[in-house]
């Protein structure tokens, strides 16, 4: 143990299961929990929708909510609850000094717009100056604003107060992960105190469900848990609205304020396994080894797609270690893209501080945990590139 | 023998390598030749039609293979050419770099063209319900990967044999200088050796112009394109919107040095912080831009005495220009008067996310050349700005020290501090 170890102090989730841990935990823990679906709106893909949610509770000035589309009210309403969860919001001092790194994609577009546009197509040769008159005449114009990257991260800092420094990452699940990563590494030189780091991704809108589909990664047909997709109809990635921010403190700053502690944050590992060279499931293993994994049975959160060739490369690395009990949250929440890694930490956090398991979430795959989890492993293997892995330690 | 360690006991990381494409063309020496013979490369936009819109001029980069091939193929063009020109000049191994790559590169969309032949190949249903079941039926992945974030990093990764997963960042305008900064960091905590930090912007589009155009940040000064960019001018209308890319080669000094590596310059400090004020709007008092200079002199362990240049941010909007000037002349005090402070845009426009590295290069040749290039079209100065800002003509003089500001959207605020030698 060591002052500039990495602890988490706060946790922001929000998913179709609810916001908070105690409400994701209270689900995720009952036996044979079924998940929330919609399986109409987007037809033939079933998604994850967002749950009821009141904006205000973290975003209170109705003037910011308008400026936003879903995506960045999402993370910025998860990166609330993760503020408050480590009483931090509403304190000057502790957010003025606050770094921040934030996963992202991007916002949504106009689709009226886009499907005027794309109409209009069909009778007009000059698309380029279609695109200029509607373009010019039917923008809002600070729809681009909620479209920008980092203008989640921007959305922070000017709702609440979050200011040390500001940056974001892009690239899918692999932000995520390199998200955690930096910010982790920023705390254990010393570099940061206290780090707000997480990401959002709102599913509800076709943009974001072709941004999968153009490479048919999304699974068609009756919704399956993340390990029973493959040879089903499409490619097996089932998507869901939601939000993962977690609080990183350096162990001495939490402990001098006498925050609550949920667990340790241990060693982040990332990769870019050459997949077209066969290089995925290696690459995976040698990921294991760098985790410096505890012995005995471990505990392990993946955020598994359920893209075939990434889920099964996975799987057969993980099933090859049989001290791994496995718990692929995105059965039940849906794949949240650039926040899978920061929620699973998280649920490694809950879990940890909890000090109890989760049940299976997929009975025929999955094999029950006994006893009290002290490590719990966390992965992330991109459904296309990218992956990683972290371990979560008792506090 | 220099010092190896900084002041605050961390490796000093040295620039062994850099690289740079701006509308003034490809590579270190047309880029200095036109920047310092005061070039503009802000021309009439001819990648698109132009009709109904209020802005016709850019500084786009029209001269390479994928100019005309949409934002994402551009993007990754301009970060190879860079990046090979930078790892080429550290005398390293362009297939095996050996140590992690930060990209600055904008924010990914499916084009226009793309979503418009997606649509176009087929006629049952309409919208999103026709373009999702077109999307699912295509065999190549070409189009897919042009929409996810990571890819244009992915393939730099394979091509020059980068270590690990590669970052893909954005701060929007600050961009480039924060993925210098991450590079920095990177060493300084000894995760590395090297790192490949590349700022790359090629999107350009006429939906981007648009964007831009309607929150009315653009230059609309279409008749004179190479007049139109004057930051810190009186009749400042705008940014002008443009391409380019600039990559560095970061190495400890020490490895540097032990390989028998020319150092080109010194990354000596950065600083950042963010502004809770406005999604677009700065800090009124410019408090957060004032504290980003501060934390990167900080982190150079320098005084303010001890910068002899800024190359500044200078965007040519009102805004941005008038803040800049406000948050210099509270660091630097009176002496903000008597010291070059000049804006690389005045020629190039604004690269967007590439600024930041473009401008870190052009700031290291600043120092190795000891050329400060002018701020042009400066004939019309707002006196509510007094600087010198190295006025229409270069300037030769020794420059041992240079601050490179980078603000963006979204409160961002990074500034780079560099020396020519190791102290």
């Amino acid at each position: 143990m060591s002052s500039h170890d990495v602890v988490i102090t706060g946790i922001g989730l929000v998913s179709s299961l609810g916001e908070g841990p105690d409400a994701h935990w209270q689900k995720l823990t009952q036996p044979g929990f079924q998940p929330v679906l919609e399986a109409e709106r987007f037809a033939p893909y079933t998604i994850h929708p967002l749950p009821e949610i009141d904006w205000n509770l973290q975003i209170a000035k109705r003037g910011d909510q308008r400026q936003m589309e879903t995506w960045q009210r999402l993370g910025t309403y998860a990166a609330g609850l993760a503020l408050d969860d480590a009483g931090i919001k509403g304190n000057d001092e502790l957010c003025t000094t606050m770094d921040m790194v934030v996963a992202a994609g991007g916002g949504e577009r106009d689709e009226a717009v886009d499907a005027a546009i794309l109409a209009a197509s069909e009778s007009r040769n000059d698309r380029d100056v279609l695109l200029n008159e509607k373009l010019t005449t039917e923008l809002r114009p600070t729809l681009f604003l909620a479209q920008l990257s980092n203008l989640l991260a921007g959305n922070i800092s000017i709702v609440h107060k979050v200011t040390g420094s500001s940056r974001t990452f892009m690239g899918e699940e692999g932000a995520g992960v390199s998200a955690v990563e930096t910010a982790a590494a920023r705390i254990r030189s010393g570099q940061s105190t206290h780090v707000l780091v997480g990401g959002a991704f709102q599913t509800e809108h076709s943009d974001m469900l072709l941004g999968y589909e153009l490479a048919g990664y999304l699974h068609r047909g009756p919704w399956k848990p993340v390990w029973q997709r493959q040879g089903s109809e499409g490619g097996g990635v089932v998507t869901g609205s939601g939000g993962a921010f977690l609080v990183l403190e350096q162990r001495e700053h939490a402990e001098n304020r006498g925050r609550k502690i949920y667990a340790e944050l241990g060693p982040v590992v990332s990769g870019r396994a050459r997949r077209r060279r066969g290089e995925l499931n290696a690459a995976i293993a040698a990921l294991l080894k760098q985790a410096a994994l505890p012995d005995g049975d471990l505990l392990t959160i993946s955020a598994a797609s359920g893209a075939h060739a990434a889920t099964a490369a996975e799987k057969a690395v993980l099933d090859a270690n049989p001290a791994l009990a496995v718990r692929a949250f995105s059965t039940l929440t849906g794949h949240m893209k650039e926040a899978q890694f920061p929620f699973a930490v998280a649920l490694a956090a809950m879990a940890v501080d909890r000090k109890a398991g989760y049940p299976v979430f997929d009975a025929t795959v999955e094999r029950p945990f006994e006893g009290t989890p002290t490590s719990v492993l966390a992965t992330a293997i991109g459904y296309h590139q990218f992956e990683g892995l972290g371990l979560v330690k008792a506090a | 023998m220099a010092n190896l360690r900084d002041h605050m006991g961390r490796p000093i990381v040295a620039v062994t390598g850099i690289g740079v494409v701006t509308s003034l063309g490809v590579g270190k020496k047309d880029n200095w030749a036109a920047l310092t013979s005061g070039k503009s490369g802000i021309h009439p936009i001819t990648r698109f039609p132009v009709d109904q819109l209020n802005t016709r001029i850019s500084g786009m980069v029209d001269f390479l293979p994928s100019s005309s091939k949409g934002a994402s193929h551009l993007t990754y063009e301009l970060a190879e050419t860079v990046a090979q020109e930078a790892v080429s000049e550290a005398g390293l191994d362009s297939g095996d770099f050996g140590g992690p790559l930060f990209l600055a590169s904008p924010p990914v969309e499916l084009d226009w063209a793309d979503r418009f032949s997606l649509y176009n190949s087929d006629k049952k249903d309409g919208g999103s319900e026709r373009l999702l079941r077109v999307a699912r039926a295509l065999k190549e992945l070409d189009i897919f990967e042009t929409t996810q974030f990571g890819s244009i990093a992915d393939r730099l990764a394979d091509r020059f044999g980068t270590r690990g997963l590669p970052i893909t960042l954005s701060t929007a305008c600050a961009s480039g200088a924060t993925a210098i900064q991450l590079g920095v960091e990177a060493i300084r905590r000894g995760e590395c050796d090297k790192a490949l930090s590349i700022g790359a912007d090629g999107s350009a589009t006429a939906e981007a112009l648009i964007r831009f155009s309607l929150l009315s940040a653009l230059s609309t000064h279409n008749d004179i394109p190479e007049k139109a960019s004057k930051p810190f001018s009186k009749d400042r209308d705008g940014f002008v919107l443009a391409e380019g890319s600039g990559a560095l080669v970061l190495e400890s000094l020490e490895a540097a040095l032990a390989r028998g590596a020319t150092i080109l310059g010194i990354m000596s400090g950065c600083g950042e912080k963010a502004d809770d004020f406005h999604r677009t709007r700065s800090k009124p008092d410019a408090s957060p831009a004032i504290a980003a200079v501060r934390a990167a002199l900080a982190d150079a362990g320098m005084s303010e005495d001890e910068i002899e240049y800024v190359n500044a941010h200078g965007t040519s909007t009102p805004e941005n220009d008038k803040m800049e000037h406000l948050s210099l002349s509270t660091v630097f005090g009176e002496r903000i008067g008597s010291m070059p402070v000049s804006s690389n845009k005045s020629m190039i426009g604004h690269t967007l996310s590439a600024a930041g590295a473009v401008e870190a290069a052009f700031s290291l040749m600043t120092m190795r050349e000891s050329v400060i290039p002018p701020t042009i079209n400066y004939d019309n100065p707002d006196p509510a700005i007094v600087l010198d800002v190295v006025p229409n003509k270069k300037r030769n003089a020794e420059v041992g020290t240079v601050l490179s500001n980078s603000f963006g959207f979204g409160g961002q605020n990074t500034c780079l501090v560099m020396a020519r030698e190791p102290v």
